[in-house]
């Protein structure tokens, strides 16, 4: 298992800064381009470059589908949830201003966050959900991969 | 300005072969790399076009993502495409020129590139850039309008990824277990050994132990038991055939 050194030594440097750069967009959203959209498929590229190197196992048992799982269907209740909290302070769905009355804009800037949060969990897994199931269907054509 | 027209022109030629290239190619390897290569050279000209954010969304999913997928897509299905006679090409060109023909017609028309008295610059678009700054305090006004002004949108397409994913999940299983199942109706046990899929004999994929347990004619779990050995670690990897008796 051995093959492919240059791609496993340059990949292992890389998945980390691809990792980070992720959650530097996902965070710098306010101030620069991206957010959560960008940011979730990032995210999920730097767990397929990982799979790619190194095989679906491997990605499997660092991010278990389970996870994953999870997080598509936590990431809609993030979003929703957040609409439902604005709704239950009185305010209307997603009005964020509601949750810091003193100053409205503080209460978009924690609105903009989790709304965003619930879009890079949900983009994030989706994109492995399908790749894992691609990805692990059985192969029809012995040979290379 | 002029090295700009220059840089748009190039890139805008290689999109122009790379689709010529896709058109001609038969094997399908090929043709997926080059969709990638294609969505790259989209991504370097939206980043000219100073739409980052869609620069960014292409590069990681058309050039990434979705080639992965289409790869691991291909690897169930043929790994090149049959040829089209010529007669059967006639009608999806004279469809595709009629359309660019009035795709070019309706340049005309088209605002020119940053015109601030554009539709999409004079309505709304210059009141969410006058009052982001005052409403939200943030610098970008792309994550205001998507976030928060826009925001019942943007729950609407996390809500379609969410349905795509879930729909995709539902058709192939998460760990590729489509076809793989197990039930226990009143007492008695069926599984992979009684259903139709087990039939087919070599095209039979990775087999549970569970399943195993399940079948009882003694022939069929002799051959289970072999596809069970050959599975064993890395799925992708094909084991020769003949090489476990």
């Amino acid at each position: 298992m051995n093959e492919h050194g240059i791609l496993r030594v340059v990949s292992k440097l890389l998945i980390p800064f691809i990792a980070i750069f992720a959650f530097y967009v996902q965070f710098h959203g306010d101030y620069g381009p991206g957010g959560g959209f960008q940011a979730g498929v990032i995210l999920a590229a730097s767990v397929i470059l990982y799979a790619l190197i190194f095989g679906l196992e491997a990605a499997k048992s660092a991010v278990p589908p389970s996870w994953v799982r999870f997080g598509m269907a936590m990431g809609v209740f993030l979003y929703g949830g957040t609409g439902v909290a604005t709704w239950l302070l009185g305010g209307e769905f997603l009005n964020y201003s509601v949750f810091t009355p003193d100053h409205p804009s503080h209460g978009q800037h924690y609105g903009i966050l989790l709304v965003e949060l619930g879009v890079l969990l949900a983009v994030a897994s989706v994109m492995l959900a399908i790749f894992y199931a691609f990805g692990s269907r059985p192969v029809n054509h012995p040979g290379e991969d | 300005m002029s090295g700009h027209i220059i840089l748009d022109l190039g890139l805008i030629s290689m999109l122009l072969v790379i689709a010529f290239a896709i058109i001609r190619m038969r094997s399908l390897f090929a043709v997926v790399m080059l969709q990638g290569v294609y969505s790259l050279v989209c991504a370097a000209w939206f980043v000219s076009l100073d739409a980052v954010d869609v620069a960014f969304t292409e590069a990681a999913v058309g050039a990434g993502v979705s080639t992965v997928l289409m790869l691991a897509a291909m690897l169930l299905a043929d790994r090149q495409s049959d040829e089209v006679s010529l007669r059967r090409q006639i009608a999806p060109i004279i469809i595709v020129i009629a359309s660019g023909l009035m795709l070019f017609y309706a340049i005309g028309d088209m605002p020119i590139y940053g015109d601030a008295n554009s539709p999409a610059n004079s309505h709304v678009g210059a009141g969410y850039l006058d009052k982001t700054a005052k409403d939200i305090h943030i610098p970008n006004v792309v994550t205001a309008v998507l976030a928060s002004y826009r925001g019942f949108d943007t729950f609407g397409e996390t809500v379609v990824i969410f349905a795509a994913g879930l729909g995709v999940l539902l058709l192939l299983g998460l760990n590729g277990n489509a076809g793989k199942w197990q039930a226990c109706p009143n007492g008695v046990s069926i599984g992979l050994g009684q259903s139709p899929y087990a039939q087919l004999g070599e095209d039979q994929p990775k087999v549970s132990p569970k399943a195993e347990v399940a079948t009882n004619l003694p022939k069929e779990k002799k051959t289970i038991a072999k596809k069970t050995s050959q599975s064993k670690g890395r799925p992708r990897k094909a084991v020769p055939k003949g090489d476990v008796s």
